[in-house]
């Protein structure tokens, strides 16, 4: 271990710049002659467009041109794909729904694109916005979840039921003969709430064409720029080498960036047709009308028992919202993303569940940190814990009779992931005494002297992590010794710059100011598979390691030469003074740098061009147990957090403190959807009612008390580096822990369950009415 | 945002000229709400008439038992004023629980009073402490200068230029706040001068209005229970997405309690 090598609590390099205001977003890019992009947008959740005219609107001043549907499809933009081929029930149809860049025909939100504004400034483009006439034909809309099988509003006239898919996974027959022969059956309803990902920094992008390579460039908030590019080919018809797609600092991501949207395609097209650079940025009161959304899902979920409180099969019964539209990755995240996730840290020997997407008069919903794991971990740790209270067991006892041992390793769960390694019960244990559960009531009798209900829950969560496509890394040598990296994953503010630094120093034992990262160019960087899933530190720590190998085996016989010594006696060492070649049995060394300075640089200037590659075998499983004390006030519903601790398994830890950032932040945004947030339509008009931080609440640091948080690593055995990621974990133990304890608080007075998000007015009614129910 | 022009007049005089020469203009005081208005292109004024460069409109000094505010002070200048604290602390209190740093920093006493949100906090102390409003032209009660949803005695063209706050043996403001916005979801001011009593509700109705029953109760006794048993009547208060009216009503209960406490 070195100084600046794994496991060291290194500070972030990235902050010195961010902090100072010195980063660059992509807002703070400026091109020489560059125009405004303005996305008009539809006013009404459902309509036929009759007639757009911009006649008028094309001759106001500083109007450079204005483009609707009529004109992608001459040119023969195609639609943004969702990219993930579902196979559905079997007699069921799979209703692929693809968005389009403009409406064409209907609008089917409120926010649709419905044209694009060029012009030399902002306000120009607004004003000839107003000028453009749209004629609208109004129809009905259905924007409810559970509504949208029934609702006679259609979003697709030829989608029946507004059905878009009906999937199933695992064992129908199995699972119904485990609850027909359970000794009990514990149901619980329950709804996953809409949300809105809010990043700090929302979207913008800049595109220009180089006329003379042919080459259309966008530099755009991004979480990977290869698959941005090869989406922006496919949807004009070309050839990817006519993309080049930049990131640079981004500012908050959460999946919601992954996306390709209309605004980037209508950026490019403008900048073609205009011979301009073209830059649309976000406002706020545009981002809630267009980002895409996370979650929204209303389930029936049970579980059946036998007489010791056995664990015998789960069914799940889910309906998604899908929006308006299959956004990109929209098929994957609901069916396996959630599902394959339903056996939480249990041995449950059946699983079923059936998932059906619904199309409504909204936005598209996609990813949004966690990607239906985080609804996965909340239906199981929600049901876990009715089920203890139901048959009057307590929930820690429960989870133990019912977890899999750590000598069941590896474990297949029903629905096909294999668990390589994780003590559940260890972090289950660990956390409860960090919370010190003993003490929790004498806390209960206190606080109810302060007219406060407390409540203690528990949530042991597992996630998959770092699955699907390999990384690349390439590290290249200067003379100096100094090393740049090139990898195609993407920071969004998580400090992956830090990270890699630190794999690459314990390997090469070079000093982190001596490193250098680019990622995010999609010309410079050859093939990246982004940052999404946790996949970045285990995927491509995992690279970058091999491509610190490859240039250590590069170095090899340079350093032979230097030490006059056989290539097989050489062993490299690190040490805090540094790296270097030594001979065995001698005390003959030589540091890395002296062996870059000898070698003979290639024609651009680098000595070694270390390559590393990965692909994971398998998914990582981070896991562990939150514990969470929450009061609510009997005056007001108020809920405070009081305690919050949590115990967590990632693996190898690379960056102590980079880890407990992601776990601040997750717990954070966890808590915020567990009370706080929600986006809310109007069910008649359609009409978005959060449209803005006035009604769209958001988590705040005086929502949390300090957090309590621990490790207690068992290594990954299927990872190299032995790292599991922890990108959402916070995320994923925050909502059951937060609900289980509401719940706890609250069981006196006869409440099973309280939807997310549990604000203080469905509290307050929580308790008032039970009142009136005993005293009645 | 529309065009418009930018006038920065240095007297007062100035000021109501130009206003009264051009019905569509408007004053500009701190701009937290105006300019957020005009940047979604919900209001186009023709003119803004920026009172930032006219003299003596941010003092705080004292009159009689009590305190006069100048209608450019800033939240945060009433929030640390030691003249206001000693006074009427509960005012100072107020003050520095509206919105967050940026917005105390720049948004004033006058332009929230102008304003007239009904989830406003000042419009609360405003009423029970029945302030008097200083115009370019004349003096008003607090108690008549709120007269509905966003609307004001103020005559168009008029420009408030101080508001005279009387000193309390008693003034104390408590305020719930919503979740998103952190406006109040509710709010009530108790004061009590002499021995009368006044409680005065915001965010829980179209506009500030006094609870008339607390107060007949708090006048005969000063004490929280006081209120037992009085609920106020869910029926005109606002019901939204947050909270629904009979919810509200509950807050005013609890919240009464809390700012006699
Ligand atoms: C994020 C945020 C949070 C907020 N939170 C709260 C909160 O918790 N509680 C709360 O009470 N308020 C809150 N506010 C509102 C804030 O208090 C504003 O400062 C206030 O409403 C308006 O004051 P201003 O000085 O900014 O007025 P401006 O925005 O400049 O003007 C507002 C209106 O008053 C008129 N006006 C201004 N001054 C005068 C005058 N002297 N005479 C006549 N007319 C005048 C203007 O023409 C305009 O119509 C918040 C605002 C923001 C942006």
């Amino acid at each position: 271990m070195t100084k600046f090598g794994i496991g060291q609590p290194v500070p972030r390099s990235e902050d010195t710049r961010l902090l100072r205001g010195a980063g660059r977003y992509t807002d703070d890019v400026r091109m020489p002659g560059q125009k405004v992009g303005y996305v008009l947008r539809s006013p009404h959740a459902h309509a036929a467009i009759l007639s757009i005219d911009t006649t008028d609107a094309a001759s106001m001043p500083g109007i450079q041109a204005i483009f609707t549907a009529a004109d992608l499809k001459q040119a023969g933009i195609k639609d943004i794909p969702c990219v993930v081929p579902l196979r559905v029930r079997a007699g069921t149809t799979l209703h692929m729904k693809h968005r389009p860049v403009l409406a064409d025909g209907f609008v089917r939100h409120v926010g649709e694109p419905v044209a694009f504004i060029v012009a030399d400034s902002l306000y120009q483009a607004m004003d000839a916005a107003e000028a453009v006439m749209v004629d609208y034909d109004m129809l009905d809309a259905v924007v409810d979840t559970a509504a949208a099988l029934t609702h006679p509003a259609q979003v697709h006239g030829d989608v029946p039921a507004n059905l878009a898919y009906d999937w199933e996974k695992g064992n129908r027959t199995a699972t119904d003969d485990v609850f027909a022969r359970a000794a009990r059956i514990v149901r619980l309803d329950l709804i996953n709430n809409r949300l809105s990902a809010n990043p700090l920094e929302g979207r913008a992008c800049l595109a220009e064409h180089d006329t003379g390579a042919d080459i259309t460039r966008l530099t755009v908030g991004s979480q990977g720029v290869h698959d941005m590019r090869d989406m922006l080919a496919g949807i004009f018809g070309e050839d990817r080498a006519r993309f080049h797609v930049l990131t640079h600092e981004v500012g908050g991501g959460f999946g919601m960036k992954l996306f390709c949207y209309p605004e980037y395609v209508l950026a490019c097209f403008a900048a073609r047709k205009v011979d301009a650079p073209v830059a649309w940025t976000s406002s706020r009161a545009e981002a809630f009308l267009s980002d895409d959304h996370g979650r929204d899902n209303v389930s029936v979920a049970e579980l059946a028992l036998d007489t010791e409180g056995r664990i015998l099969g789960l069914r799940a019964d889910i309906i998604a919202n899908m929006g308006a539209y299959l956004s990109n990755y929209a098929t994957y995240i609901q069916t396996d993303g959630q599902t394959k996730m339903l056996s939480g840290v249990y041995t449950i020997p059946a699983i079923y569940a059936r998932v059906r997407g619904v199309y409504t008069h909204t936005q598209p919903v996609d990813a949004y940190r966690g990607a239906g794991r985080p609804e996965a971990a909340y239906l199981v740790e929600r049901l876990i814990d009715k089920a203890a209270r139901e048959i009057g067991q307590d929930p820690a006892a429960f989870r133990r009779l019912n977890m899999i041992p750590p000598s069941a390793m590896p474990y297949r769960t029903p629905l096909g992931h294999v668990y390589d390694s994780g003590d559940f019960a260890g972090t289950l244990e660990a956390a409860l005494e960090r919370a010190d559960r003993a003490g929790f009531p004498a806390r209960r009798a206190k606080a109810r002297e302060q007219g406060r209900l407390l409540g203690l829950g528990i949530a042991t969560y597992i996630e998959a992590c770092s699955g699907g496509a390999p990384e690349a890394a390439e590290l290249l040598v200067k003379p100096d010794g100094s090393v740049l990296l090139l990898i195609g994953t993407q920071s969004n503010g998580q400090g992956h710059e830090t990270a890699y630094k630190q794999v690459i120093a314990e390997v090469l034992g070079i000093e982190p100011d001596a490193i250098a990262m680019v990622q995010g160019d999609s010309q410079v960087v050859k093939t990246g598979g982004g940052t999404g899933g946790s996949r970045s530190i285990p995927t491509g720590g995992a690279a970058v390691r091999d491509g610190a190998a490859d240039v250590i085996s590069q170095a090899r016989p340079v350093a032979a030469r230097l030490l006059e010594a056989d290539e097989h006696a050489l062993r490299f060492e690190v040490t805090d003074a540094g790296g270097g070649f030594a001979v065995t049995g001698s005390n003959r060394f030589v540091p890395f740098i002296e062996v870059a300075a000898a070698a003979k640089p290639d024609a651009d200037g680098h000595v070694f061009r270390g390559k590393g590659k990965y692909s994971p075998p398998s998914n990582t499983f981070p896991n562990g147990t939150h514990v969470v004390e929450i009061s609510v006030e009997i005056d007001t519903g108020v809920p405070r957090i009081e305690r919050y601790t949590v115990v967590d398994d990632f693996g190898t830890v690379l960056n102590p403190l980079l880890l407990e950032g992601q776990v601040h932040g997750g717990i954070a945004q966890g808590m915020g959807q567990a009370l706080l947030e929600l986006i809310r339509f109007d069910t008649e008009s359609g009409q978005l009612l959060t449209g803005s931080f006035m009604d769209y609440a958001m988590p705040r640091a005086d929502h949390l008390p300090m957090i309590d948080f621990s490790l207690r690593p068992v290594p990954c055995a299927t990872n190299p580096l032995g790292l599991k990621g922890a990108g959402e974990a916070g995320a994923i133990g925050a909502c059951p822990a937060i609900i289980n304890a509401l719940v706890d608080a609250l069981a006196d007075h006869g409440v099973t369950h309280v939807d997310m998000p549990a604000t203080a007015p469905v509290l307050w009614r929580l308790i008032h009415s039970a009142k009136a129910a005993t005293a009645a | 945002m529309y065009g418009f022009d930018y006038h920065r007049p240095t007297a007062l005089a100035d000021v109501v000229a130009l206003l009264i020469a051009d019905e569509d203009a408007k004053v500009l005081a701190g701009g937290q709400t105006l300019i957020p208005t005009l940047k979604q292109r919900l209001a186009m004024p023709s003119a803004l008439v920026d009172l930032s460069a006219v003299p003596g409109l941010r003092e705080i000094v004292a009159e009689g038992d009590g305190v006069r505010i100048g209608a450019m002070a800033t939240h945060a200048a009433v929030a640390r004023n030691a003249l206001v604290r000693a006074v009427l602390p509960g005012l100072a209190d107020l003050a520095a629980h509206i919105g967050d740093a940026q917005v105390r920093n720049r948004g004033t006493i006058g332009g929230s009073i102008a304003n007239a949100d009904p989830a406003a906090d000042y419009p609360a102390a405003v009423v029970a402490l029945d302030a008097i409003i200083r115009t370019d032209r004349r003096d008003i009660a607090g108690g008549a200068f709120f007269t509905g949803l966003f609307e004001t005695a103020l005559q168009p063209g008029e420009v408030m230029t101080s508001l005279f706050f009387p000193a309390a043996s008693h003034a104390r403001y408590a305020k719930f706040s919503n979740p998103a916005s952190r406006y109040a979801m509710a709010g009530v001011f108790v004061a009590k001068r002499g021995d009368a009593v006044r409680a005065a509700v915001t965010g829980a109705g179209p506009s500030v209005f006094r609870w008339h029953a607390a107060e007949a109760a708090l006048s005969a006794r000063f004490s929280a229970d006081a209120l037992d048993g009085l609920v106020l009547d869910a029926e005109g208060l606002n019901s939204d997405m947050h909270a629904d009216a009979a919810y509200r009503a509950h807050l005013v209960g609890v919240l009464a309690r809390r700012a006699i406490a």
